[in-house]
């Protein structure tokens, strides 16, 4: 139960103009099965590169600690091999890949992920039911499953392509960066409620957010306030409010 | 970095085993001694049992090709080529020329079926089975220099539509071959065209007449087999007035060290308000990854817009060959004729390629468009050039022109060479270039969605090639697909 997802000691750094700069700095962090963690912290906290270590990009070189996922060495495995496993990382700031027809994208990475589970790929009609289903779901129009892939999307329909794909990837342990920066708050109430609808005691969401107003829609069972790379302060979702009233300074303080 | 292993290791299973057409058919082979003279040329000839016209047609191609030196603008780099160590005339022993398919080597059809190519009709039709209603598709194939069969003539012949070996057309149709072969490229037009005009062994020959469209596709596929030898095929197409076509080839050849030389011409002519639609898929053996071996593929495509609002687009997937020199190009002559050239080029490993295109505008309100997507990969070298030329008399005449190239590496090249000449002051010509890489991002972003780094270039790819794949035929574009797949994998490290 509690091996779902545990970090320990993790160290990173990234490679900045030829400087080695350290970014995690022995971070702990367990999520349990079907349980949704939040984590805030102040900008140049760690956040957005413990979700990309996670996710396993490689212009971060883990110097120490260790990442477990459902007994899985994680940090052994490819970024497909993770996706694979049940990891969904919903970018920050989703890439565009000209060219490339949203649906058909979406097929091959539904059916690609299928493979690697050993279950039945899908053909283009079931997809499709499977993929109308959501985007009504998440009040998207059809016509963005026929432009390439996020270019042109307006940032909210970013956001929600992320989520469109999260659910046809059916993972068991989503990281969610920052999905809501950039949206308005009926589409952050749709982001919310797709993810809200995936929660059941096989699925775990890891939400990273610099704002309370995203735990208002999507209420965690913990949160963990992260500086300096590293955890420095966890406990209910009550924390989140704290913050938004008095600021990181008194978990600054502390954990000094 | 295990990646790195792993790529490399990738790399090194697919340079070994990534062509999958490589393999030799064992077959009795009629083949010419090596070197080439004028006994050459009489003898190609005189094993053809051509007509006297067509010998002293060749002769003057090779009287002339003697006087004319090899072309060195192009940007590649190759040993000189020893023309005297090639033979220049094989063919599956068996004549004359089959005349029906159960006529023809078992060998032989078994290498087709291995290339997936449905020479057999009733397989044809059998593969076409299902609730979509595709054509079914007319194949010519070209073994090393021989035709070997075609099919559907029989249902063309009803049409009116004349699609055979191009050797058949010589004895059969001697009127149609005497006033249009070598009026598009004549016989000196350059020194590997008038190579070709003088050894040319086969080919395909389309004539639709006058209001016909051509009711199925046509295809040729072009096999190069025996050792050494070189193949120069000759095909020419016409479309007479308000006729409509669309012609399709494609190339393989087995994988051997030494290299072999390809040297094709095709012809196009297009009536009043005909229209030719020619694609080509191209996967001649590129050579290993340390870049031996492979075929040399010196090609001169050239189609005429002869009648007033005709057309011919060329549309080309080109991954293969060592070295690629090759110009489709239109010569608008008739009044408001259209011009299109969509070109996807992929080069890995030490694979060059210099390709492009030339849009002459000679009437009136012609119109071209030229989209060339070049993809360059491991130590491979890629160029564009193309040629817009607007003469005096091309009033309004438009070009839009545009270039991109995607590098896969830091290893490989890619370079634009535009040439625009403009004679008339109202005609516009729009030329825009992009150059770029597959960014870490873009790789990133797709595997964490599951799929594979080679999936993911693949996919990048064919978005990048989008607006050229989608101009081929349906069944062909699926193939286009696999095939650069394939040509691109274990190239990002």
């Amino acid at each position: 139960m509690s091996d779902f997802l545990k970090i320990q000691g993790l160290q990173a750094r990234i490679d900045a103009d030829g400087t080695p700069k350290d970014i995690l700095k022995g971070l702990d962090l367990e999520v349990p099965k079907g349980e949704v963690h939040a984590i805030m912290g102040p900008n140049g906290s760690g956040k957005s590169t413990l979700s990309y270590v996670l996710a396993g990009r490689d212009d971060y070189e883990v110097t120490g600690g260790s990442v477990t996922f459902k007994g899985q060495d994680l940090l052994a495995l490819e970024p497909e091999e993770r996706t694979a496993l049940g990891l969904f990382l919903a970018f920050q700031s989703p890439v565009e890949l000209p060219g490339v027809n949203n649906a058909n994208f979406l097929r091959t990475a539904v059916n690609a992920v299928r493979r690697a589970r050993g279950e039945a790929e899908l053909d283009a009609v079931a997809f499709l039911k499977a993929v109308r289903a959501e985007t009504k779901h998440l009040s998207m129009s059809d016509d963005m499953l026929k432009r390439a892939v996020n270019v042109g999307f307006s940032g909210g329909e970013k956001k929600r392509n992320e989520v469109l794909q999260m659910r046809l990837l059916q993972p068991s342990f989503a990281i969610l960066d920052e999905t809501d920066s950039g949206l308005d708050i009926d589409a952050l109430r749709i982001v919310a409620e797709g993810v809200n609808s995936l929660r059941s005691p096989d699925f775990s969401a890891l939400v990273i957010t610099h704002h309370q107003r995203l735990l208002d829609y999507i209420v965690p069972d913990r949160v963990h306030v992260m500086a300096h790379g590293r955890i420095i302060h966890s406990g209910g979702p009550d924390i989140a409010k704290t913050l938004e009233k008095q600021g990181y300074t008194q978990f600054l303080e502390a954990a000094a | 970095m295990p990646a790195v292993t792993e790529t490399r290791e990738t790399v090194e299973k697919l340079a070994k085993s990534s062509y999958e057409w490589g393999f030799e058919t064992d077959i009795e082979m009629d083949i010419a001694p090596k070197g080439l003279n004028e006994e050459t040329v009489r003898l190609i000839s005189e094993r053809k049992g051509e007509p006297q016209w067509m010998l002293d047609w060749r002769l003057k191609a090779f009287r002339a090709w003697l006087e004319m030196e090899e072309p060195t603008w192009a940007h590649i780099h190759h040993p000189p080529i020893d023309y005297q160590d090639a033979h220049y005339f094989a063919q599956p022993k068996k004549k004359p020329g089959p005349r029906s398919l159960d006529e023809v080597d078992p060998e032989l059809l078994k290498t087709y079926a291995k290339l997936g190519i449905p020479l057999h009709e009733q397989a044809l039709l059998a593969g076409v089975e299902g609730a979509e209603e595709r054509l079914p598709v007319a194949v010519d194939a070209v073994f090393d220099s021989v035709s070997v069969a075609t099919t559907f003539r029989k249902t063309l012949a009803e049409a009116g539509v004349i699609f055979c070996p191009i050797s058949d057309a010589i004895r059969e149709h001697p009127e149609l071959v005497q006033k249009y072969l070598g009026t598009v490229v004549p016989v000196a037009d350059n020194f590997f065209a008038a190579l070709n005009s003088a050894v040319f062994t086969d080919g395909s020959f389309v004539y639709i007449p006058e209001g016909v469209r051509c009711p199925m596709e046509l295809s040729t596929y072009f096999r190069i087999n025996a050792r050494n030898t070189g193949q120069f095929e000759r095909t020419l197409i016409i479309a007479e007035d308000r006729a409509t076509v669309s012609y399709l080839e494609g190339c393989t050849a087995p994988q051997r060290d030494e290299n072999q030389l390809h040297a094709a011409v095709v012809e196009l002519v297009a009536m009043e308000d005909a229209s030719i639609k020619y694609s080509t898929v191209q996967n001649w053996y590129p050579g290993d990854d340390e870049g031996r071996g492979g075929i040399y593929n010196f090609v001169t495509k050239r189609g005429i817009c002869r009648g007033a609002r005709s057309k011919i687009s060329w549309t080309q997937v080109e991954t293969g060959s060592a070295i690629t020199w090759k110009y489709p190009s239109c010569v608008l002559a008739g009044e408001g004729s259209v011009g299109e050239f969509y070109s996807v080029a992929v080069t890995n490993n030490h694979q060059q390629a210099d390709t492009g295109t030339k849009m002459i505008h000679l009437a009136p309100n012609t119109r071209s468009t030229i989209i060339a997507k070049t993809i360059s990969a491991g130590h491979s070298d890629s160029t564009y050039r193309g040629l817009v030329r607007m003469q005096p008399k091309a009033r309004n005449a438009r070009n839009f022109t545009q270039c991109d190239s995607l590098l896969i590496g830091d290893q490989c090249g890619a370079h634009t060479v535009p040439y625009i000449e403009s004679r008339n002051m109202t005609a516009r010509v729009e030329h825009e270039a992009t150059t770029s890489k597959i960014s870490e991002d873009q790789l990133f972003y797709c595997r964490s969605r599951g799929l594979s780094e080679e999936d993911a270039v693949g996919l990048i790819v064919n978005g990048f090639c989008r607006e050229v794949l989608k101009e081929l035929p349906m069944e062909f574009a699926v193939e286009a697909q696999k095939l650069l797949q394939i040509s691109l994998e274990g190239s990002v490290g």
